[in-house]
Parts: C-alpha cells; structure tokens; sequence
C-alpha cells in the first residue's frame, strides 16, 4: 500500500493504481475522454490533467502510476487552467451541431464543457472537415466530431479481436476509419458507439429516433443467447427505442453482442396481435372468446395421451411453470418437452448442466476445451472472455473441429469421437494438458450433446476429470453452452420428456393436438394434427398451427431466466403486448380456467411461489439412463446456427436481416482474398 | 500532412519478384522471432521500388499476410509515413526542402522552377510523364541549402539556373550528377577552411 | 578555437576516406579490445567522469542514462538503439559522421553495447539517408569481415550484431520512444513515459538510446581520457561538438569545436560572416528548429553551451545554427518553421495536433498582415496551452519557437497587424469565419 495526498486528504492506495483511480478513490472525478477501464491506456486526450507537487509540468493522471508520498492536486486554478487548454483545442475543430447530434444529451464532450469550455470560440480559423466513413449497417459516422481518443480502435483490437479500425494518416489529418471502410466483422461491432465520447460514432437504426430525455428507461436482462446479458432498455410508449448494455462484471461486463442490441427493432414487425384461426389455409381473426371456443372443444374431444407441447427458446420460466402445471394438473398429459432435439441431458445434479466454471471464472482459466461447440455464435459475450483470458493469460486454447476466426488463436484437434475417447483414456497430450491445468475448462456444445456416444463422452470426461481431481469444491471443470435463453431454466423445472420419446412421437405424427409455447425453431410434417401456436411473433410456428393465441415479448413482461451459470435474473415489463395480446401465463393460466373449470394460478404471486417451492424440492425427472452409454466412431460437429436469424425476434428484425446479407455477400464475393 | 490519397487505379495483383523476396526474407531476419512486424517499413519500400515508386493498395495486403499482422496496421503504416507513395509519381521523384534554412536561401525559387518546367501543381506528372515533383520537409542537408532529393540522391547548393538545367536533363532522362554545385567539398565552409587544414593537404 | 588535434573528427569534410583501412589510420579500432577489457563499471565511470552530455537535443549526461540499465540481464536481452533520424530542420552533422566516420560509430557502438550489456544494435535512419545508409552499412560489413564486431566482436568474447533499420519520412521518430514504435513496425507514436526505454524499451526489454554523435565520440574519449574531454570545454558542458551553420551565412559549414565557444566566432571565423555583414544580422536560432531564436543583441555575446543558452531562455539543441539576416522577413521564417511542426505532429495527443495547426494558421495570417492585434496575445496563450500538456516534448519543439518570435518581435508583428478585428472585416478575409463575434469584441477593444 502506497500514501498518497489527494487535495490534501490522506489515502491508501494499491501499488500499481493509477493517480487517476487514485483521485476516484479519495472522491474527486477526473475528467477524461480516451480512458477507459476496460481498454488499455492511451493517454492522448491529456483531459486528465492533474497537479503534482514539486512537478513543474501537469500530469495526465490516467497514465501515471502513484509514488509513494505523491501530493496530487484536483482543484487548483494550475489544474483547471491546463483542462480548459485541452478543452478549447478539443473544440477548436469540433463542429458546433450539437442540435442535430444524436449524442446530444449523452454526450462527454458536450458535458465537460460545461466545465471546461470557454462560451466563446477564439478558434477563428475554417474548422476542419473530415468525410464520412461507411462502418457497415451498425455504425453511423460523422467523423468531423471525431477527438481522437482511439477508443473505437483499441476496443476493436483489445476486446473485440478484430484489428479492422485505425487512425490513418498522422497529424491534424489522422482519421479514424476501418481498411477501405469496410464493414466491421464482428459481433460486438455497435459497443464503439457506447464508447465514441463524442457523436462521432452514432447507431444507424437509432438514428434521429430520440432523444435520451425523452425515454423510458428500464434495466433488465437479454434473451437472444444463454448468457443473459444484462441490458437497459429503452422505450417510447409501446416500442422500444433501443437497448443499450448495463454493467454486470460477471455476465457481460459492460459490452452486449450487436444481436442483443439491434435485433430489438423485431419487437415491432410481425407481431401478433390478435387470436387467428386457420380456415381452408387462411388465416382468419377470431376473438379470444371464439378462440378459447374452439380450443377447449378440442382439448375435450382429446384424450390426454394424444396431445403433446413444446416450450421455446425465449420462454420465461414463469411461462414454463404454467405449462408444466397445465399438462400435469389439467391435460394430464406427461408429453411436454423443451428440447428441441433429443439431446444428452443429465437431470440428476444441476452441475451436469450448468456453465460451472462461469463466465468470470474464464478469465482464470488456463487450458479450454472446445466440444461441438463455437462460442463466438453461440455465446457471444462468453467468447469475449476467453479472448480476455487469452490476452492475460496466454491461454491455451483446442477445439476439437476448425471454426474459423474465433477471435484468438487456437488449436485445432480432429473433430470425432475418439479423440475424445483418447482423452477419456489418458491416453493424448490433451489429457495431460488437462491434468496438469490448474484451471482448465471444457465446454460441450449442444453439437456434442446430440450423438449416439453423447453419454459415453460426456460422462467418461466428468469420470475423467474427477479422477484428476479438476472438479473439486472450487473448481468445476465441465461446462455446459446451451443455445437458448430458456434451457438452463426449463432443465430446473424438469421440462423433458418423461420418455424421452415426445419429439419422435410428434415426428411419426402420433399426436392429435400439439401446443407450441413460443415454440419457432422445430419443424415436421404435419398431417393432421391440430396445433395451437402460443407466442409473439408469426413466424414458423404460427404458420403451422391452427389456432394462433397472441403472446408477449420478453420486454413486454415480467419473466424469470436462469442462465447458463444458473444465475436466476428477472426480464423486466418494460412496454406491454401489442393490441390482444396478453402475457403468456395468463393465457395458460386461462386456458386453465376453460376447460379445468379453474385456474391454475390465483395471481402471479401464487405462481411464483408455486414455482420456488417446485424448485426447491428438487425433484428431478433424471432421463439420462433412457441415453445407452455407447461408444460410437462418429464426428462431433457444431449444430447448424445462423447467427443473425437464430429466434424470432432476431428474424423480423431488419437490421439483423441487413447484417445477415452483408456477412454473406462478403463469405460468397470473397472480398477477404 | 494532408491525408494521403490512395491511387483510383489499382492492380488486382501484386506478389514480389524472387529477388525481393529473398530480400523480404532476410530482411525479417534482422528481427528477433515473433518480431517480423518490425519489417513492415522496409517491405514497404521494397515494394514501392518494385512497383515504381509507389504502393499499390495489393502490395499492402501481400505484406500483412507476409508478416502476419492486419491490413488496416499496414495501412496506417504506410498512410504516416510521408516517404510511402500511394499513387504514381515520376521516374524521376523531385522533392524541394523549403523548410526555413532552406527557404531563406532560395527553395522556393526552384519550386518556381518545377512549376514552370514539370507541372503546375505538386505531383502531377509533367507532360512526358517521366518526372514529378513536390514540396518536403527538412531534408537533413541544411548547409547545403538549399537543396532537392531526386530520387535517392541530393542535390546541393543549387541556384536557379543549376537547377533548370538539372530538370531539362531529367526531362530527357538523362540522370545529373549528385552532390554541391558549388563544387565545394562536402560540408567544408567554402573558400573559408580554417580547421584540419592538414589533412586537406595531405 | 580548438586545436586540430583535439579534434575527434578528423575526415569530417572526407579528406582522407572513410573505408575501414583510413578509419585505422586515424585511430579507430585501436585498443577496442584492451578498453572494453577495463570492464562495464570502468567504462559507464569513464564515461561519467568526461561529463559527456547527449547529443541528440536533451543534453543528458550519457553515462547516467547507461547507469540505468539494468546490472544483470535478467529474462530480456538488452538493445541499444542508436538514433540517426536527424531531421531537426537546422542540423545535419550526423550525416556527415554516417558516411565519412562510420567506423568511429561503429566502434562506439560496439562499446556502449558491451558497457550496457546489448548483443543487439539497431541504427535507426532516416529514410531519406539512402546513400548514407549504403555508406553506413559498407562500413558494417567490413567491421564483421574483419571481426570486429560479430560473434566474437574485436577478440572481446562479446557477440554484437548490428541492423540498420530506414525510416520513412517522420521527423517525430527522432523522439526515442517514437523511435522505438516504429522500430517495431508501428507508427511513429510516442509512448506513455514511465515506463522509461531503460527498462521498458524495444520489445519491451531494455533498451539504452543514443545519438550517433554521442556514441561516435566515445571511442575517443576513452581513449584519450575522460580528464582530456573534461579539460574541453566549461564545466557541465564539456568537449567538443559538431556545429551546423545554415542560413544567412557567406560559407555555411559543418564545424567541430569546443563546447562553449562564442556564437559569433562560430559565424564569423567558420561561416565568413552573416551575409551583409553582422549588422545586418536579425536573429538567430542556436539549436535547430525547436530552440527559441536569440536576438541579435543576445548572439553577440553568447557561450554556445547547454546552460548559458538556457539561462537565456534558448537550448543548445541539436547545436544546428541557423542564421537569420535582415534581408528575410521573420514572422515568415516561423510560419514556415510552424508547418513544419503541423506537418509532423504525429496527431495523437491533442494539444500538439490541434494547436500545432492553429499556431501555424495564426503565423501565416500574421505574415501577412491579416490577423487582429489581440490575437498577438491570444498566440502566445495557444503556445501555452501547447507546452508542457503533451505526451512527448514535441509539444514545447513546437511552442517554443513561436515564443521566441513574441519575445524578441513582438513590437513587428503588431505593427504590421496593428489594426481592430472591425477593419479586418471589411478586408473580407476568408478565414474569419464567425465576424459577428468579433464585431462584439470591438465594442470591448480599444484601438
Ligand atoms: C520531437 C523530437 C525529435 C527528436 N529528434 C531527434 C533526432 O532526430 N535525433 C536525435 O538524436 N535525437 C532526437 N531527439 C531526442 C531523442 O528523444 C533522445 O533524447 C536522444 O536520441 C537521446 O540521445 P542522446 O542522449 O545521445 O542525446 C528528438 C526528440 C524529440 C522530442
Ligand atoms: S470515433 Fe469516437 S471513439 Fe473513435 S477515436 Fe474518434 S472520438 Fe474516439
Ligand atoms: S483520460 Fe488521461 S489522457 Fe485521456
């Protein structure tokens, strides 16, 4: 610990600490555009300026490190009048539209110069102009407000690991661009608009939208990937505005994937609205009086054992309970199913399907293992810790297949079983890699979860790693990457298939009446079957049913998900479901109420209890020893994922829809070569 | 500075010829393992020389996956450095140092000269197409001022008329002689040497 | 004036050749061997004693900043980088070291390598030294054929390999840490200091930078003594120093000479004179572009010496002379040098990449007679806000030299822009662009 003064109070600060982060320790905030705590230091903004005795010159308090008995000052007319120096130059060739500056109101520069800025401009040469540069469908720029902070270039190089922006030229002529003004490629592209202190770099989709004053804000929780982003959402009336990242140090930092940030424009096309009931292949609107009609007439002509439900990818875990309770208590039927294919799953203990190193624990690691799964798709957010453990850790990392640019360096192995079976048998260098890790990790993928030897690898590698001693109290080595927002919390309420035999059931066409909750990504050939889509969007799953009940969004109620940790959050109400459409589980819940003559649930409270006490039991409905531990000679791949359309939302969206064009117009055109 | 343009017309393709490639390969040596981005400098040159004298926007590319590293670092690279053409100039390159020891002794009397015998504006090309010229900072030659670097070599203690004739040769391409057109002796003091007089004797 | 024999370098005009065999002959590579066999602390001690000061701008003393080295090599291998970028506008000596004394830095290279403990050398070289650079690299070529550097360099047992590494048009990589970047293929941009290059250089690894001059004459000095260079010289500020003098001289010149010898006979004994004679001299600037000028009244009397020239608020810099007569017309002599600093600021911090621009633009206004004469004050605010606020010194090579022009030439500038921002308006002048403010500062300002 080192003695510094700050304005003449004592503190203590860590050896190494900044005399930036000192001033914050001892309560004075220090102004600054190119420093961020998250990105290496760059110290070129020179905002940052502080007074330190027996130093002639100010200090750029942002790059210098505390001595011992350093006296820092903060408040001094020395200090302020270096700051407003800084400021008058950083104004000198910034344009003055702030009124037509979609950062107005949020913006650094704006802000500190009501500090620091002088109301008058002594700048009285022609300011300079610089062009706009193209940065894909994302990022809109408006480079003549660019101060050079370089944050945008190192965010690209350090966190993101896609060295595609820099500052070109030198001088007062440097620009910020991206090669040839390309399209950033990366899914984490639209962060540099959170980070751009000035409107340089603006959101395309959002631009001239709003204004930040004017919006509702509520924080909440992403659902477009297993991780569980932490958000704020942002609302104008009914619609969402934008999303914007909050910070949780141990989910997402304070980055969200372009996906969880822009896919937000699908809550507006292609909802549902309204009941429809199909007539002759049309779809007609009905009243949900009609509807429920037509419904429980048909649940009553139904015996139990021919109707079956699937639960989606997007489900709350309220949702998922109504459901559960619906098809105990009032279908009395045992065939609901959240899987979408028939995956290895081991119900027995929650650490068979959890991410139980987490996402934090990551940054410790020092050995990854890649099964069947690509992270940078699948868990965008959890890839950019792994390339932050790399960075710090030079962490060795192996996937079993080639995935193309994950972002940092790895190794690549041969994607079958029985290099897995070698592991298994402490007989590759990988095992004693993994032996002789202190932290390693391996991560199955839902690809390496859908194999005939999906036991034997899944449960030979735990055995193995228990014997090694890597899945001890504080360490648990094996991990689970789910694909969906709702997996972790459907696994918690036990929602699989009794008999493991629903899917294929509902495949050999054995069911007279399927419920799909929210349910978008399975397909079948129906024959004549009657199906009852309950959801948000029309997309696949309307589109096979027969009856159609409106749901809400995520952002359109209050909903549990677990994610992949098993960390219980809340998605917070922050608009409410377009025309008819209802919350979810008042829509079971009244279903319920049809044809049971009761409802399942008083209030949400009731459910919500219901729900705990469920989970709290524990009772699990363990299928695993429905799986044959069996070793097969097959290949491991990733399951098919196509990133920009991977759920409803993402799929009506029109900016994911324009991403989605531009990456694979780039993969076919080759403009990579 | 103003940002440097990049040339409108570009090649599709741009490899170095075996010379430079071996060349390109020793040249990495020099460097300890894992440094190889050390070389990006001198690979630039070497294709700017192959290329005559300037850097097609191809050559960037073949050096970032020579040395490994990304193409907007081998961009700016070449983007700061002023000696780094990104479109074509003359056979024949003139630069004029017209910084202050250079301009208070007449540089900017052979930026007339250019004007009126090469082109008009800096780096455009003069009508037979084999000599461009432009206007650079301090060369490094102050003494000798003022003074031009055509091509590898300087040009020193000029006048007008020296530098006139210079020019017509190159418009003829025919290479003048380097060094002072004082015919003074390096950076001796002309007509005035007062120190290691011996040595001049000797 | 210093005696011939005193002199370090004897082929500085190229009298007598520069191959290996005519370096021999002067005394270069002689007793490399015994010298570096006296050890490190021998040498870093002899060194200190001479009170040798660096030649590259800063004057520090060099073997202070050997001292910082680390004593043992730990994990990371030592560099010593040797900084040949000269592009201070004023200054070419080291040219003429580079291809007429290449041997002498050579040698000393091979020296300071062993005293701080270095296998490897770099000479960073300004891009536009072609011909040197052939020049310098012959001369490294021989110096392995016959090893004198290499695996076992001069019989020492020390292996030292020395690489030329061309630079390319920045005169911002002159600053050692620039230097470094752009060793590493980067950028010429300075880096954060602490961590210093002693510790945290090249790669990351120790790393001792110098100027050519300043290695080119340690060989010298420890041959002949530390007390020999000492006794040049004043106290501090010892030796001997190639001095460039340019500009509005009769025979500008390459000179070396004593430390601390008087402006004036520098110009009149060795560059015959300002042209027009010395009353016609107007200013001069003693060390390259970046020292503030000195007034004709100053350069009478002045000691061309470190301190003295800081005790009158100049530098002796790179000892690049630069002779200003009263035929030129001075506020444009620093326009011109003011582009120079907007042409090469390396654009990363902002007090340098935007006020390098704005001072610059002011200059030229004032050139010619377009600029209000409250703006006379406001330039000098802007070269304050410059100095001292950057991440390297770049910011004060730029502010100073616009600081002198104010000192010594404020009464000409105002006279020739002695006029309220309300005349310049109807002079329409384009680069005025919010009048209507200054029409307001009228109301304020008195003529
Ligand atoms: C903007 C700037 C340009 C510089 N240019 C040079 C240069 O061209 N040559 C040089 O030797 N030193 C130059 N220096 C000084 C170096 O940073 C460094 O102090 C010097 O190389 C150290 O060597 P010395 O101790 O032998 O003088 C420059 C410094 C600055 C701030
Ligand atoms: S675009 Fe924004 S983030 Fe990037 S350097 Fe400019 S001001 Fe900084
Ligand atoms: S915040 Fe310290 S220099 Fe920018």
């Amino acid at each position: 610990m080192l003695k510094v003064k700050v304005n003449d109070i004592d503190i203590e600060v860590e050896e190494g600490f900044t005399i930036l982060q000192a001033c914050e320790l001892a309560g004075f905030e220090i102004p600054r555009f190119c420093y961020h705590e998250k990105l290496s230091i760059a110290g070129n903004c020179r905002m940052c300026l502080v007074e330190i005795e027996k130093s002639k010159k100010p200090v750029a308090s942002c790059a210098m490190p505390v001595a011992e008995g350093m006296n820092i000052k903060t408040n001094t007319n020395f200090v302020e009048k270096a700051r407003k120096g800084v400021m008058e130059f950083l104004l000198a060739n910034h344009p003055l539209d702030c009124p037509v500056c979609d950062q107005g109101g949020e913006c650094d520069l704006q802000d500190q110069s009501m500090f620091y800025g002088i109301d008058k401009s002594r700048y009285k040469e022609n300011k300079r102009f610089v062009p706009e540069k193209y940065m894909g469908p994302l990022i809109k720029t408006q480079m003549t407000r660019c101060i050079h902070c370089t944050r945008c270039v190192r965010f690209a190089t350090e966190v993101a690991g896609v060295p595609e922006i820099g500052a070109i030229g030198r001088g007062e002529d440097m620009q910020i661009t991206t090669y040839l003004e390309k399209a950033m490629e990366s899914e984490l592209s639209a962060n540099v608009i959170d980070l751009c202190p000035v409107g340089a770099l603006t959101s395309k989709p959002y631009v001239f939208e709003a204004r930040p004053w004017e919006l509702k804000k509520t924080e909440t929780i992403d659902v477009m990937d297993s991780v569980g982003s932490n958000i704020r959402v942002d609302t104008y009336g009914w619609e969402v505005k934008r999303i914007l990242p909050k910070i949780n140090e141990d989910i997402n930092e304070e980055w969200i994937s372009d996906k969880t940030r822009y896919s937000c424009d699908g809550l507006k096309y292609q909802r549902l609205d309204t009941p429809y009931i199909k007539k002759e292949n049309n779809f007609k609107k009905v009243s949900w009086f009609e509807a429920f009609q037509i419904l429980k007439d048909k649940i009553n002509l139904t015996s139990p054992e021919k109707i079956a439900g699937l639960t989606g990818d997007l489900t709350n875990m309220e949702t998922l309970f109504a459901c559960k309770e619906l098809f105990n208590k009032v279908l009395k039927s045992k065939d609901l199913e959240s899987r979408e294919k028939n995956i290895y799953i081991n119900l027995s203990n929650r650490n068979n399907y959890l991410f139980n190193s987490e996402i934090k624990g990551i940054e410790k690691s020092d050995l990854i293992l890649l099964i069947g799964t690509n992270p940078r798709f699948e868990a965008t957010m959890l890839n950019a810790r792994i390339r932050k453990s790399f960075l710090k850790n030079n962490t060795e990392i192996f996937s079993l297949e080639d995935l193309g640019d994950l972002t940092y360096p790895y190794k690549i192995l041969t994607n079958t079983t029985e290099e897995v079976k070698k592991i298994i048998e402490n007989n590759s260098e990988i095992s004693k890699k993994i032996t002789k890790a202190k932290y390693p990790i391996i991560i199955f993928g839902e690809g390496a979860l859908d194999l005939n030897s999906s036991k034997y690898i899944f449960e030979g590698l735990k055995k193995f790693l228990i014997e090694n001693n890597k899945i001890n109290e504080d360490w648990n080595a094996i991990n689970i990457l789910p694909f969906n927002a709702s997996a972790v919390g459907s696994y918690d309420l036990n929602i699989v298939s009794k008999t493991n035999d629903t899917i294929e059931k509902i495949k050999n066409n054995f069911f007279e009446l399927i419920f799909l909750f929210g349910q978008d990504n399975f397909s079948f050939n129906k024959k004549n079957e009657f199906i009852v889509y309950i959801g948000s969007h029309g997309d696949k799953g309307a589109e096979m049913a027969d009856l159609v009940l409106p749901g809400a969004a995520f952002t359109e109620q209050d909903g549990y998900f677990t994610n992949l940790e098993g960390k219980l959050q809340m998605a917070f109400k922050a608009s409410y479901p377009p025309g008819e459409a209802k919350e979810d589980w008042v829509i079971i819940n009244e279903i319920s109420n049809l044809v049971g003559r009761e409802s399942l649930f008083k209030n949400k409270n009731e459910l919500l209890n219901a729900m705990n006490s469920y989970i709290n039991s524990n009772k699990k409905d363990d299928i695993s020893n429905l799986f044959k531990e069996e070793f097969v000679k097959e290949k491991i791949s990733t399951l098919p994922n196509d990133y920009y359309h991977s759920n409803v939302i993402a799929r009506a969206s029109k900016t994911m829809n324009e991403c989605r064009s531009i990456r694979t117009k780039l993969k076919k055109t080759g403009t990579e070569g | 500075m103003s940002i440097k343009k990049v040339s409108k017309e570009q090649p599709d393709k741009f490899e170095f010829n075996q010379d430079n490639l071996n060349l390109a390969n020793k040249i990495v040596l020099n460097y300890p393992s894992g440094k190889k981005k050390s070389a990006v400098m001198a690979l630039l040159y070497i294709a700017q020389k192959q290329n005559d004298n300037w850097i097609p926007l191809a050559a960037m590319k073949y050096i970032a996956k020579f040395l490994d590293i990304s193409y907007i670092n081998v961009y700016e690279v070449a983007t700061f450095y002023s000696m780094y053409n990104l479109q074509p100039v003359g056979k024949y390159f003139i630069q004029i140092c017209t910084t202050t020891p250079c301009m208070i002794r007449g540089a900017y009397k052979l930026v007339d000269v250019c004007k009126k015998n090469i082109s008009e504006k800096e780096n455009e090309l003069s009508t037979n197409k084999n000599c461009s010229w432009t206007e650079v900072e301090c060369l490094g030659a102050c003494i000798s001022a003022p003074m031009s670097q055509i091509n590898d070599d300087y040009y020193e203690d000029l006048n007008v008329k020296q530098f006139e004739n210079i020019i017509k040769d190159i418009l003829k391409d025919k290479k003048p002689k380097p060094g002072s057109y004082r015919g003074r002796l390096n950076s001796e003091p002309e007509k005035n040497r007062k120190t290691l007089l011996e040595n001049k004797n000797a | 004036m210093l005696e011939d024999k005193d002199r370090i370098f004897k082929n500085l005009y190229n009298d007598l050749g520069s191959d290996l065999d005519s370096a021999k002959k002067r005394g270069d590579w002689i007793n490399t061997k015994e010298i570096c066999n006296k050890g490190r602390d021998w040498i870093i001690e002899e060194v200190k004693k001479s009170e040798l000061r660096g030649r590259g701008g800063a004057g520090f003393p060099t073997g202070l900043k050997w001292s910082f080295a680390p004593k043992k090599v730990g994990a990371k291998p030592h560099y010593l980088v040797i900084n040949a970028d000269e592009s201070e506008p004023g200054t070419c000596k080291d040219r003429d070291i580079l291809r007429f004394e290449p041997h002498k830095l050579i040698e000393g290279c091979l020296i300071a390598s062993y005293a701080v403990n270095a296998h490897k050398c770099y000479i960073y070289l300004r891009g536009e030294y072609y011909n040197e650079g052939i020049k310098l690299q012959n001369a490294i070529d021989e110096a392995y054929k016959s090893n004198l550097i290499g695996k076992n360099s001069s019989g020492t047992g020390w292996e030292l390999d020395i690489y030329m590494h061309y630079g390319a048009g920045a005169y911002i990589c002159g600053e050692e840490t620039a230097l470094l970047e752009s060793i590493e293929g980067n950028k010429g941009q300075p880096r954060l200091k602490p961590p210093f290059p002693a510790l945290v250089g090249l790669y990351g690894c120790p790393t001792i930078i110098n100027n050519v001059e300043t290695i080119a004459v340690i060989p010298t000095i420890l041959k002949k003594g530390s007390k020999w260079f000492s006794s040049l010289g004043k106290p501090k500020n010892t030796g001997t120093k190639i001095f460039c003098i340019s500009g509005n001289v009769n025979s500008p010149c390459n000179v070396e000479e004593e430390m601390g010898i008087k402006l004036k006979d520098l110009i009149e004994k060795h560059a015959g004179g300002v042209v027009g004679g010395w009353d016609n001299l107007q200013a001069v600037i003693p060390g390259g572009s970046s020292m503030p000028m000195l007034s004709k009244e100053i350069s009478e009397n002045i000691t061309m010496d470190f301190d003295s020239l800081v005790e009158n608020n100049s530098g002796l810099g790179t000892a690049g002379i630069i002779v200003i007569n009263k035929d030129q017309d001075i506020i444009k002599c620093m326009a011109r040098i003011a582009r120079f600093y907007k042409h090469e600021s390396c654009g990363q911090c902002t007090p340098c990449r935007e006020g390098s621009g704005w001072m610059w633009r002011i200059l030229e206004r004032m050139a010619k007679g377009e600029a209000s004469k409250d703006e006379v004050n406001m330039l000098a605010d802007v070269t304050k806000q410059i100095e001292g606020h950057t991440i390297c010194a770049f910011g004060e090579g730029s502010a100073w030299p616009v600081q002198g022009l104010l000192r010594h030439f404020k009464k000409e500038i105002i006279e020739r822009n002695n006029f309220n921002p309300l005349v310049k308006n109807s002079k329409n002048i384009p680069y005025l662009i919010d009048q209507h403010i200054l029409e307001e500062d009228i109301k304020n300002v008195k003529s």
